[in-house]
């Protein structure tokens, strides 16, 4: 018997922790098995996502490409598989593809009479050159707003775009854009100059006031008088004619762009203290929002053609446009609202204590910070008002859905169904599903830049 | 604004309503009242003389006028020889009925969508993102044709319950028929019933209250109420013995008791549905157009509610929980009593304008054709009698109404659940 | 602030777009353009092809009547309306003319202030039925589930047509025709209801054609035509001379392959006036002299067009019937050219 007890000196080495709780497996059986409630959830997923994709993938892939018909495209899945059922008829698509995306836009402006299956014959712009060009340069001209590592001349897109997008979209002669743009340019230079003769009062009336003159007098004829001068201009296309998804982007960015400024002052004047001014916009806010968007469309169809002067008749796409921007609008200024909130008061009285006034402080303290704020809300207004835009079909406007009916009237394609809106459903969800993937980065990024 | 130095004592000059700070204010508000009111009176004539020139009259007097079309889904009686009025009357309940049920079911499955989120089970919670995000990113009226196409597609027809080996059959042992023209459910008959009383006598407003239903509520409320004497009772006696006395029973009996010798007294009865002729006769017909336009409002709601949970309950700081563990809470306890209602303060507020737009979107139920006050006063009796002008408008003050209620009964409760700070 | 901008666009909207109180065949002249509005989409009667185009029945007539005011068929804007806002769009002078299968009523022309110059149409309300249903007359459908196209007449007629038999019925109303089409084909109604031309057209296009019946019964006159509004005679003249025009050229012999030849002179003095190589009709209409030659010249004859876009060989594949010329036993009847 030896007094020998057993004292380790040194560390074991540490052994590999069991192989059901490392790797493939270990990841499995923490997120997946953890407890059986989660097995039994784990299994009834996995029964749901295969009954799922089995029916979906199988219906995507063994699918009918080249038919010019419906009827085609049964006689071909007859031959192929035996049965017309669970199959896609991608055909409507290819057929189709571009009037969903363009509506009626004609793909050649400048030769009326040629399509896309016949392009004219030599030279001219590739089809559908005007509308992708103005899609590529709203890219490129919210770029800056929307990413810092931008280079910052490219804001000077962002300013010309306003007069771009009319000019390209519809067309005509471009001195109608460039008289308007001088409008604002006028409006400036009244300031400049009227300023220091004058005082800030009166200049800004002028500023206001001239401008307005201008649009409303003035600028129509000059337009004219330059352009039988100098002739300089595209192809005019109407507005009728645009439809399909791009429809329902120019009316979103439209609606967005100009009711941005109208819902700054719509937020500024509810958290203003004149009680007047408060009223009506807290009124005007209040309703449009407590109203449908289909409502408001009924009224651009049916009724804003007898709330404007006896003859007005300007087309429906306008008139959507108008109730459209009136609704975001409301929006707007609720969530611009909102980054006026979330600013710090210590901001305003900063700005109180520097001896601004209410126009100067708001210019260069209180709304870039409020702004910057707000572009998580407002992009996901945009959003909203994107997917809205599909209920102009109801009023019988030939963006996507509404086309899907007049595809649906061909007797070619009389019939179809799941095949135009699952294209629709995914052409949404990309577009949306980027823009809102954008918005939650810059709402990290603007948590850790703020405060 | 900026604070005023001593204001000088001077007379009223003309330019001060510009310069002096004092008046420019009010001028800005009298030129703003200005400026609204002359645009008022400028639509308002402009309408006046586009409708001379028209030569229409704006009136309600086609109200009472014969509606002359059907309504299927419809809570009170109707046929086509009541007047429009009463078409948009039950078209308001529809649009109601939706939207009450969709809020109600949205907020279910938007509760469950954002805790499964959170889930540590990997599947589960992808899954349930992929929900969320493909709901979300696109468009409510996709949902609502898609959720109809997929109930008239995958859903039997009535005929296929027939013959001798029929393809489909009932569910729940024969009571509840699932088509693809709807769901039938049993509806709850009375042999001896009490009778209706008739509100509003013949108008077009009137409706009919069942007594039983009454009766039933009244008993009902009593026992609720009795159980809670009781439950006090008890409470009274543990606080003066220290022992409970075991009152489940007691409880349980109060609850059903009562009610069952009432329902019996009044020969209460199930009505079964029974396919006869074209289709299911008897039970209560939830029409398929209501199906999909719930299905499709509450599951794209939900998948925003679900948002609003997720980032509602992630607010709140992990210390609280650690705090309440520390107390000796349990981990439903800790939910129940310190998570939620510390996330209810931030999730409610924009909950409240989910239901709002709930409620607005049910007006696309035009597109899968359930009669709301879309449908019967912005749709046929638009149609039917050209009257644009007054069908909008009081749509529009329809909708209004509904919101403003509604957002003022949130707004209310929010102010109850809101924490009081400093 | 955002209310003068408002004004502001509405004004030089209104400044741009001048008053359109003149007669609505000079505003057309002048603009160079036809507005017409069209249905959204109806099989065989308006429908817009791959390329934009717009095709169908109703679409002819539209063409008809820009040849013979502008010269030129494919001068027109066509404006898909739907049934809630089709009459608005024309009152508000927003289409010239209405061409969208519309039921010509007394509340139509009276009340709501539109001028039927014609009818290029002429339906009634039917019904379809699955075969395997075993139907063979509307009279059996008590407690059937009818699908109905809403914003028509069809659902009134369709009511009334229950009341009057003391029959139940369930409808489902449905907001197009496609969509209608589907819920049919799934069982989800047992009946289709609609103008009975296009239940024909939507049969048509059925994988299973034969499995379906449409029932004898015709519940209502549905006298279909364009439409004008009301107070501007010049223009309504113009396009009902129009479509006279194209179902006179039918019954006189004038088609697309013969018009000129008999444009130079016939011995029938009503062509030579129809063509005008003799009289002055066409100046007293405010055109010129072969505005008709010009209407028919664009798709041919009422018969022809009828041929063309619905007619038995095409896949919409109507019968004349009640829209064969008097002589043959139908309906179409055009006044006389003189």
């Amino acid at each position: 018997m030896s007094d020998v007890s057993f004292v380790r000196t040194e560390m074991l080495p540490e052994k590999a922790p069991p192989a059901s709780e490392v790797g493939v497996l270990g990841w499995i059986r923490h997120n997946l098995f953890s407890s059986w409630l989660n097995a039994i959830l784990t299994i009834i997923s996995l029964i749901f996502i295969y009954y799922v994709l089995s029916n979906i993938l199988a219906w995507t892939f063994e699918s009918v490409w080249n038919a010019n018909s419906l009827s085609e495209c049964r006689e071909i899945m007859m031959a192929t598989w035996g049965d017309t059922h669970g199959h896609a008829c991608w055909g409507v698509i290819k057929d189709r593809w571009l009037q969903l995306l363009y509506g009626f836009y004609p793909p050649y402006p400048v030769d009326p009479d040629a399509t896309w299956s016949n392009p004219p014959e030599a030279g001219g712009w590739p089809a559908y050159f005007r509308p992708n060009l103005t899609f590529i340069l709203l890219l490129v001209s919210i770029a800056p707003v929307l990413f810092t590592n931008v280079p910052r001349k490219l804001l000077f897109v962002t300013a010309a775009y306003p007069f771009l997008l009319p000019w390209l979209m519809w067309g005509g002669s471009i001195w109608g854009p460039l008289m308007v743009a001088a409008g604002f340019a006028i409006g400036y230079l009244a300031y400049k100059f009227v300023l220091p003769v004058a005082g800030s009062l009166t200049a800004m009336i002028l500023a206001a006031a001239l401008p307005i003159l201008w649009w409303l007098f003035a600028s129509g004829s000059v337009a004219d008088a330059i352009n039988s001068v100098i002739p300089i201009g595209i192809a005019p296309v109407e507005s009728r004619d645009f439809g399909g998804f791009m429809l329902a982007i120019l009316l979103g960015v439209v609606a967005i762009g100009v009711s941005l400024p109208i819902g700054i002052v719509l937020a500024l004047g509810r958290q203003s203290d004149l009680m007047i001014v408060k009223y009506l916009c807290v009124g005007f806010i209040e309703f449009i929002r407590g109203v449908p968007l289909i409502t408001l469309l009924f009224v651009a169809s049916l009724l804003l053609n007898l709330f404007l002067p006896p003859g007005t008749n300007f087309d429906i796409i306008l008139r959507v446009m108008i109730m459209m921007t009136l609704f975001s609008a409301a929006y707007m200024a609720e969530v611009i609202r909102g980054g006026l909130a979330a600013l710090p008061r210590g901001q305003y009285e900063g700005a109180d204590s520097l001896g601004l006034n209410y126009w100067q402080a708001q210019r260069l303290i209180i709304m870039p910070q409020a702004l910057k704020i707000s572009i998580p809300g407002i992009v996901s207004t945009f959003i909203g008002i994107f997917k809205d835009t599909t209920l102009v079909s109801i009023i019988g406007l030939f963006d996507v859905i509404g086309l899907t009916n007049g595809i649906r009237a061909d007797t070619a394609w009389n019939g179809v169904y799941w095949e135009l809106f699952a294209f629709i459903g995914v052409l949404f969800f990309v577009v949306c599903f980027s823009m809102s993937r954008y918005s939650m980065y810059l709402e990290r990024k603007l948590q850790t830049g703020h405060r | 604004m900026t604070t005023l130095t001593d204001p000088p004592k001077e007379h009223f000059r003309l330019s001060m309503l510009l310069y002096d700070t004092r008046y420019r204010s009010a001028t800005i508000q009298v030129i703003a009242l200005i400026g609204f009111m002359l645009l008022a009176a400028w639509i308002i004539s402009n309408t006046i003389q586009n409708l001379e020139t028209l030569g229409r009259t704006v009136g309600f007097g086609f109200f009472s006028e014969p509606s002359s079309y059907d309504i299927n889904q419809r809570l009170l009686e109707y046929d086509s020889r009541d007047t429009h009025l009463r078409a948009a009357f039950i078209g308001l309940l529809n649009t109601l009925v939706v939207a009450v049920l969709g809020c109600i079911t949205a907020t279910i499955i938007g509760v469950m969508v954002g805790v499964l989120r959170l889930s540590n089970n990997w599947l589960i919670a992808r899954i349930m993102t992929v929900y969320v995000e493909m709901f979300r990113n696109v468009p409510v009226l996709l949902w609502i044709v898609f959720a109809m196409a997929i109930l008239i597609e995958s859903l039997p027809a009535p005929r296929a319950f027939r013959g001798e080996n029929p393809e489909a059959t009932m569910d729940l042992f024969g009571t509840v028929a699932v088509t693809n023209r709807g769901v039938y459910i049993p509806e709850f008959l009375f042999s001896r019933g009490l009778g209706d009383i008739h509100l509003f006598g013949t108008s077009s407003l009137r409706f009919d209250v069942s007594l039983d239903l009454i009766a039933f509520l009244i008993v009902f409320g009593g026992s609720i109420f009795a159980m809670r004497k009781v439950s006090a009772w008890a409470s009274a006696t543990q606080e003066k013995t220290g022992d409970r006395p075991t009152i489940w029973y007691i409880q349980l009996g109060l609850l059903f008791v009562p009610s069952a010798i009432l329902l019996g007294a009044l020969g209460f009865h199930l009505g079964y549905p029974e396919l006869k002729g074209f289709n299911f006769t008897g039970g209560t017909h939830l029409r398929n157009s209501l199906i999909a336009l719930w299905l499709a409002l509450s599951l794209y709601t939900a998948a925003f509610i679900a948002e609003i949970v997720r980032a509602g309950i992630l607010a709140i700081s992990k210390g609280q929980t650690e705090a309440a563990s520390a107390l000796g809470l349990r981990p439903g306890r800790t939910m129940r009593l310190v998570i939620l209602p510390q996330a209810l303060r931030v999730i409610i507020p924009p909950m409240i304008s989910n239901y709002l737009n709930l409620t607005k979107n049910s007006s696309l139920a035009i597109a899968v054709g359930y009669m709301d006050i879309t449908g019967t006063l912005g749709g046929i009796t638009m149609n039917q009698t050209g009257r644009e002008l007054e069908c909008v408008l009081l749509l529009m003050l329809v909708y209004l109404t509904i919101s403003l209620s509604i957002s003022a009964v949130m707004n209310w409760y929010n102010n109850r659940v809101k924490l009081v700070e400093r | 602030m955002k209310k003068s901008v408002l004004l502001g666009v509405a004004t030089i909207a209104g400044l741009a777009a001048g008053v359109a109180a003149a007669g609505t065949a000079d505003d057309v002249k002048a603009r160079g353009k036809l507005n017409c509005g069209v249905a959204t989409g109806v099989p065989g009667f308006a429908s817009p092809d791959a390329n934009g185009e717009w095709q169908g029945f109703d679409v002819a007539v539209c063409r008809a009547v820009a040849a013979a005011v502008l010269d030129d068929p494919s001068a027109v804007e066509f404006i898909p309306t739907t049934g809630k806002t089709r009459f608005t769009a024309l009152a508000s002078g927003e289409i010239d003319m209405l061409a969208r299968n519309t039921t010509w009523t007394f509340s139509r022309d009276v009340d709501l202030k539109f001028e039927f110059v014609g009818i290029n149409y002429y339906d009634g309300q039917g019904f379809m039925v699955p075969k395997a249903l075993g139907v063979s007359s509307a009279k059996e459908l008590d407690g059937a589930t009818v699908c109905i196209q809403t914003g028509t007449t069809t659902e009134l007629n369709l009511a009334d047509f229950f009341r009057i038999n003391n029959m139940s019925y369930e409808p489902v109303p449905i907001e197009t025709n496609a969509e209608a089409q589907q819920q049919y084909l799934a069982g989800a109604c047992d009946v289709y209801t609609t103008d009975a031309s296009g239940l024909a057209a939507t049969r048509a296009t059925f994988e299973n054609a034969g499995d379906h019946v449409i029932l004898p019964e015709i519940i209502s006159k549905e006298p279909l035509g364009p439409l004008v509004r009301h107070g501007d005679h010049e223009w309504g003249d113009v396009v009902r001379w129009t479509l006279n025009a194209l179902i006179a050229a039918e019954e006189l012999g004038v088609t697309s392959a013969n018009i000129d030849e008999m444009a130079a002179g016939t011995d029938n003095p009503e062509v030579n006036r129809l063509l005008g190589s003799e009289g002055t009709l066409g100046e007293m209409l405010g055109l010129d002299a072969t505005w008709a030659q010009r209407a028919i010249k664009v798709g041919g004859n009422y018969g022809e067009i009828f041929a063309k876009n619905i007619g038995e060989e095409t896949p919409i594949g109507l019968a004349r019937g009640l829209n064969a010329q008097w002589t043959d036993g139908g309906l179409m009847y055009a006044p006389p050219f003189r």
